[in-house]
Formats: structure tokens, C-alpha cells, sequence
């Protein structure tokens, strides 16, 4: 793994480093192996962008990460910080500094944005924020993203389009702070506009210092967060790590070369 | 269909039915209910409450027991009223005209709840009176758990306001006939509050008649006690009423809720709307809800809804459910029901978690959010507060 130009890109020198660090991860689902020995390691102010086919795994490897149930680890570790977290609960996960940004955000009918931000900022932060700084921290966000002051009265996800839904997670990242950041195809379904006031809304928090793994199947976002590292996910596991520039050759040639999975059209 | 509950079944359902779902937007869906609803004050007129009975097929008759006994007790609960001014409470012999008028109960308890208890408490808005401030009449049993018989009516006058709230509270063995007469134009909120201890049973006979143009909105609230079962019907004196039956039950480990409704659309251009939620946790809490609504043939322009959604918080807690709509004229403006039993959604409780809310919390807030619809429909700000509150307060409880 070489680190390249954009690597400027340092956290600011007060803040702390942290490191998330996936050894030799094996997940299952029902029975399933789908993760097939994942490494990986993201410290502060790093951009690591993964890359691969559908059904590779990718999704898999950021909730298991998060801890969502349906994902069995059959062996291997997540460390944040030399921290185990494959034994802390969902919600202590995100308390110890994790943040997913999901591919499917989900509607939480009769609760309201607000509601949900404060109560998720309360948890995160371990003390109720005082009501005017919380009321202009989320103004202020919002306003970053171009998001109508509307949506904190709607309720979680209910009726969003998708790119609303891509906004209002990058909202939650933007008020969470968390010190590893996983974007999950939060390119998808955005249009260019979209696109433009969501990255910009991810580059915001990265300047802070977050460590950002970033799902995607398109360089099209990566022109706007510029990844550090470009990992090849393939068949659950890492195969190729490389800069920026490997992005663009994926692109330009598909993975075929990395497997008989994704047979090379003549 | 707003809430993205896991749907198992939409008529009866357990925990682990099939996941399927129905709306109807129109026709006929047998029940065991007739159409034609028998009404008596006479309690031997009913048949004896047993599983067989459709008025008491989901019901726990051996807990109910005590007021299926019929047996007779002058025991009142204490009463504690806040009435604004120009608004009167009476007490008014059985044999009072208007205390005669009131709609018929319609089974054997509400039959006996109207024969043994004797004079009715009267609140009386006069003609015209829109009264701001809620009257509020709190009932509370005592430590000795009264069985108690009652009789409660409600008149407004026409083009009159109000808005009545009951709350029942402490230890009691209850069964009343509450009556709702509605004047033509006026407008009645009338507001149940089940915040019984643990322990107590109340059944009411919630009976409304609507006269022209007026509008109606029966909130029942059940939280506490160990059984609470309420019949509401609404019945239709005049063209152009509109009736709101809304409900909210919480039945933990060992409460048995069941509201079960009849809606007799008998006269042109009226309106209801019913939306019934209950969550259910503890693997012995049941539920039980019965929509019927018919719509006679002289009828027409009517307007139906009647949604009920039951959330399953625990494996063996049963929700039973059956809607019921029977149209017997085509010049109707719209009809429909739905009905959806469903389990927790896993993945809102793994969303917030992962969000870092705790599961505890992540559980009250999906909840809190399943009801806030229900409390939607209440119109006075401090009341549907003061209720998040009560619901927050027993979410937190068990
Ligand atoms: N219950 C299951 N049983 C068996 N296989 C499953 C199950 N659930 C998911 N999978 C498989 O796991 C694989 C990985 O899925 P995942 O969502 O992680 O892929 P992905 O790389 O994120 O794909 P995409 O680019 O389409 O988002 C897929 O092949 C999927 O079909
Ligand atoms: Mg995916």
C-alpha cells in the first residue's frame, strides 16, 4: 500500500489518531460464508475507498463491522483502537466512535428526525446537548447539506427519496462525530447535485479527522473525497490495495482479472 | 399504509402466523357478528358469556368472573370532577327520560352493568355552550376493590362543545353503560383514560348516538388494570355526522384489552374513521379488537375507514383481530379496512442502535412511534403530551 499525494490530507495536529484495524475477518450469514479473511486498516484522516462486484461482500463486511445481527463472525477480529469490538453491543459500537452510513437507511415511523438526532446525540456524546448549541449545530449542518429545516419534523426515513435519505445520514455523521466513519454506497441514486453537496458534506466531517472507508461501485464520487487507498474487494476478501489511480483502472477494466466469478465479456 | 410493521397476518393472528396482507377497500368479510345487533337492557335476554358466544369468544371469562356474576353492589368509585362553568353534573334517576333514551347495551355485562346499577351521573352541556376547558371526571377505586355498576351519560345540547375526559384509576371491579348523546351540530370529544392498578376489570358499554351534522370523537386509552374491555357503537340519528373512534391499548405480561366496536350507518352522508393500536408485551398479553361497521341501504354517501395495526412484542403474546364491514347500498362515497398484526422490526431497533441509542431506548422510542399516530388524533395539546407521557411512563414500566 503506497500512500500517495492526497495523503496531504492529515488530520489537523490536535486531534487524536485513531486506528480501525479488521484481522483475518470470517462472516457467515445463515450459514453462509461471505466474508473469506478481510484485512484492513483505517486510521484518522484516512480515505480508504473499496471497490468491488455486487454480492462480493462489501455490505457485509460494513454491518458486520457495525454489529448487525444477521451476521455471524465465524472468526477473526475488529479492533478500534486495539479495542475488541465484536463483543460490544450494537449501540456500544457507536458510542466507542463507529458510524455506518447505510446502503438502505430505514424508516422509524412517529419518530421524528429531531427527536432521533437528539436522542442519538445524547447517547454518542454521553450527556444531553444544551438546547441552542444543538438547535444551531443541526440548523447549521443542515444548511451545509442543502437540507430543508422541514425534514426535522418528518419522521425517520418515512417518504424520503433517496437521496434525502443519503443527506440525512451524512447529516447524522456530520452531528455524531465519529472517529471511523463507513460510507456504504452513499453515491448511489444521488444526482450530480446531489452528489456534489453530499461529498462536500463527507469532505466537511473528514477535515475533523474521521477515518472514512468508502463503499462504491463508481470514481465518480472519488473525484470529490479522494480516497488515500483503493482496495479491490473480491469474493469476501481484499485482493488488490493500491492508490487513487486503481480506481480508474477498475473502471476502465472491470474485475475480471481477479476471478472466474466475473467472467470477461469477449 | 404508513408503518412498516412486519406483517403476519390481517385478520387473527399470533406470533409466527403467515406473513401476509389484506386491505380491503371494499365487500363483505364474514365474521361472527351479525349484521342485525341485538340489544337489550335485560341481562337474561343475552346468552350466557362463553367461548362460543361472539361477544365473548376472545375474552378471559374466568378472570372476568366477578362481574359475570351479576352480582348486585351499591359500591361507587370516588369521583373527583373539574366542570367549567354553564357545564352540569347531575345525578338523575334511571327512569329520567333522557337517561331512558341512551342507546341499548349489547351483550349480558353491559346489560347487567345497566340493571344493577341504579341512578345515572349526568354532565349536561346546554344548548349552544362551547365549553374550552376539558371536564374532566376522574374515577378512582379504593384498596378494598369495589365491585361497582354505573351508569355515566353525556348530553350535549345542540350546537354545543365539549370535550369529557374520564380517567379510571386505583382498584376496581367495573362495568358501566357510558352513553354519548350528541346534538345536532355539536361536537363531542369524549376521551377514556384506563390507568388502572393491576388487578382491576372494567367493561363499558360505550354507546353514541350522533344527531345531524354533528361530530363525535371517542378516544380510548388502556393502559393499566387486567382486563379492560370496551363496545363502542356509534348509531346515527341524523344526515351528515362524522364519528372518530380511536385507541390506543399497551397489554403487558397477564392484561387482556379488547375493544370491540359497531358502527351502524343508517342515514345518508355520515362519516367514520377508526384507527385502533395496540402493542402487546410478555409472552401471556392479549388483545383483541372487532371492527364491525355496517352500512344499511338507506345509507348512501356514507364515508368508512377502520385501520387497526397490533404490535407483537413478545413470541407469545396474541393479538386477535377482525375487521368487518357489510355494505348493503352501492351509493357510497368510500369504504375500507385494514388490519396488519406484526412483530418488532428488528432492523429500526438495529438502526437506531447503530446509532448508538440504546436498545432499552431504541425499543420505547419504536414504540413511542407506533402510538404517536393514535395521540395524533387528539386535539387538545396538553392532553396528548400529558398522555405521551402516561404511554412513555408504562413503556418504561415493564
Ligand atoms: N441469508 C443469506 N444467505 C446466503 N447468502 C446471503 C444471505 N444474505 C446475503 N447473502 C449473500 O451475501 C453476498 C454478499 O452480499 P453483500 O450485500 O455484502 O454484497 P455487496 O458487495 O454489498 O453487493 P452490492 O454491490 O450489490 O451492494 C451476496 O452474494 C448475497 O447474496
Ligand atoms: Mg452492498
Amino acid at each position: 500500500m503506497a500512500t500517495d499525494s492526497s495523503a496531504t490530507e492529515t488530520p489537523y495536529p490536535s486531534t487524536p489518531s485513531h486506528t480501525l484495524e479488521v484481522r483475518d475477518l470470517h462472516v457467515a450469514v445463515d450459514g453462509t460464508p461471505i466474508l473469506k479473511g478481510v484485512n484492513l486498516k483505517v486510521s484518522s484522516g484516512q480515505t480508504h475507498a473499496i471497490m468491488g462486484p455486487n454480492g462480493s461482500g462489501k455490505s457485509t463486511l460494513a454491518y458486520s463491522i457495525a454489529g448487525h445481527p444477521k451476521y455471524t463472525v465465524t472468526s477473526g477480529e475488529v479492533l478500534l483502537d486495539g479495542v475488541d469490538v465484536l463483543g460490544l453491543t450494537v449501540d456500544a459500537r457507536a458510542r466507542a466512535g463507529l458510524f455506518l452510513e447505510m446502503q438502505y437507511p430505514v424508516e422509524v415511523p412517529g419518530v421524528s428526525v429531531s427527536n432521533f438526532l437528539r436522542t442519538a446525540a445524547t447517547a454518542v456524546r454521553g450527556e444531553a446537548p444544551k438546547l441552542r448549541d444543538w438547535a444551531r449545530e443541526v440548523s447549521g449542518a443542515m444548511v451545509d447539506l442543502e437540507m430543508d429545516p422541514a425534514f426535522a419534523g418528518r419522521n425517520v426515513n418515512e417518504g424520503f427519496s433517496g437521496g434525502e435519505k443519503k443527506r440525512h445520514e451524512i447529516l447524522q455523521m456530520a452531528l455524531l462525530r465519529p472517529k471511523i466513519a463507513i460510507l456504504d454506497e452513499t453515491d448511489s441514486g444521488l444526482d450530480v447535485d446531489a452528489l456534489r453537496v453530499v461529498s462536500a458534506g463527507v469532505n466537511q466531517v473528514r477535515a475533523t479527522g474521521v477515518g472514512t472507508l468508502l463503499i462504491t461501485h463508481y470514481t465518480r464520487i472519488l473525484r470529490y473525497i479522494e480516497p488515500d487507498f483503493v482496495h479491490v474487494f473480491f469474493d469476501g476478501r481484499i485482493v488488490e490495495s493500491g492508490g487513487k489511480e486503481l480506481a480508474t483502472i477498475l473502471e476502465d477494466e472491470g474485475y475480471a482479472r481477479f476471478g472466474s466469478a466475473e467472467p470477461a465479456s469477449v | 399504509m404508513t408503518d412498516s410493521l412486519t406483517v403476519i397476518d390481517d385478520t387473527r393472528a399470533t406470533a409466527g402466523g403467515p406473513l401476509t396482507s389484506r386491505p380491503h377497500s371494499h365487500g363483505l368479510v364474514p365474521t361472527g357478528s351479525p349484521a342485525e345487533r341485538f340489544m337489550s337492557r335485560t341481562p337474561d335476554d343475552f346468552e350466557e358469556p362463553s367461548v362460543r358466544v361472539e361477544d365473548w369468544k376472545f375474552a378471559p371469562l374466568r378472570t372476568l368472573r366477578p362481574l359475570l356474576a351479576g352480582t348486585p353492589s351499591d359500591a361507587q368509585l370516588r369521583l373527583d370532577s373539574t366542570v367549567p362553568a354553564g357545564v352540569e353534573l347531575l345525578t338523575v334517576a334511571a327512569d329520567d327520560a333522557v337517561v331512558q333514551s341512551v342507546p341499548q347495551p349489547t351483550d349480558r355485562l353491559g346489560a347487567l352493568a345497566w340493571d344493577l346499577s341504579g341512578d345515572a351521573l349526568v354532565v349536561r352541556v346546554p344548548d349552544g355552550l362551547e365549553v374550552a376547558e376539558p371536564i374532566l371526571l376522574e374515577l378512582a377505586g379504593d384498596d378494598t376493590n369495589p365491585l361497582v355498576w354505573n351508569k355515566i351519560v353525556i348530553d350535549l345540547g345542540v350546537r354545543s362543545r365539549a370535550t369529557v375526559i374520564i380517567e379510571y384509576t386505583g382498584l376496581a371491579k367495573y362495568a358501566a353503560v357510558t352513553s354519548a348523546l350528541v346534538g345536532d351540530g355539536a361536537s363531542l370529544d369524549l376521551v377514556q383514560i384506563q390507568n388502572w392498578d393491576t388487578g382491576s376489570l372494567h367493561n363499558d358499554h360505550v354507546g353514541a348516538r350522533l344527531g345531524a351534522g354533528s361530530s363525535y370523537r371517542h378516544v380510548s386509552i388502556s393502559l393499566g388494570g387486567t382486563v379492560a374491555r370496551l363496545t363502542p357503537t356509534v348509531a346515527f340519528a341524523g344526515p351528515g355526522a362524522k364519528a372518530e373512534l380511536v385507541g390506543l391499548a399497551f397489554a403487558g405480561p397477564g392484561q387482556y384489552q379488547e375493544a370491540r366496536l359497531y358502527v351502524d350507518h343508517s342515514v345518508p352522508d355520515c362519516q367514520s374513521n377508526v384507527l385502533y393500536k395496540t402493542a402487546l408485551e410478555g409472552d401471556t398479553s392479549r388483545t383483541a379488537w372487532v371492527g364491525d361497521v355496517r352500512i344499511r341501504p338507506a345509507a348512501t354517501g356514507t364515508q368508512t375507514y377502520e385501520l387497526n395495526r397490533n404490535l407483537l412484542l413478545a413470541d407469545g403474546a396474541r393479538a386477535d383481530s377482525v375487521p368487518n364491514l357489510e355494505i348493503e347500498t352501492g351509493e357510497i362515497v368510500s369504504a375500507g379496512h385494514a388490519s396488519a398484526t406484526g412483530r418488532f422490526d428488528d432492523l429500526q431497533l438495529f438502526y437506531l442502535q447503530s446509532r448508538g441509542i440504546p436498545e432499552v431506548e431504541a425499543r420505547k422510542l419504536v414504540v413511542r412511534g407506533f402510538f404517536v399516530e393514535v395521540l395524533n388524533h387528539i386535539a387538545l395539546t396538553s392532553l396528548r403530551e400529558r398522555l405521551l407521557r402516561d404511554v412513555e411512563t408504562r413503556l418504561g414500566a415493564s
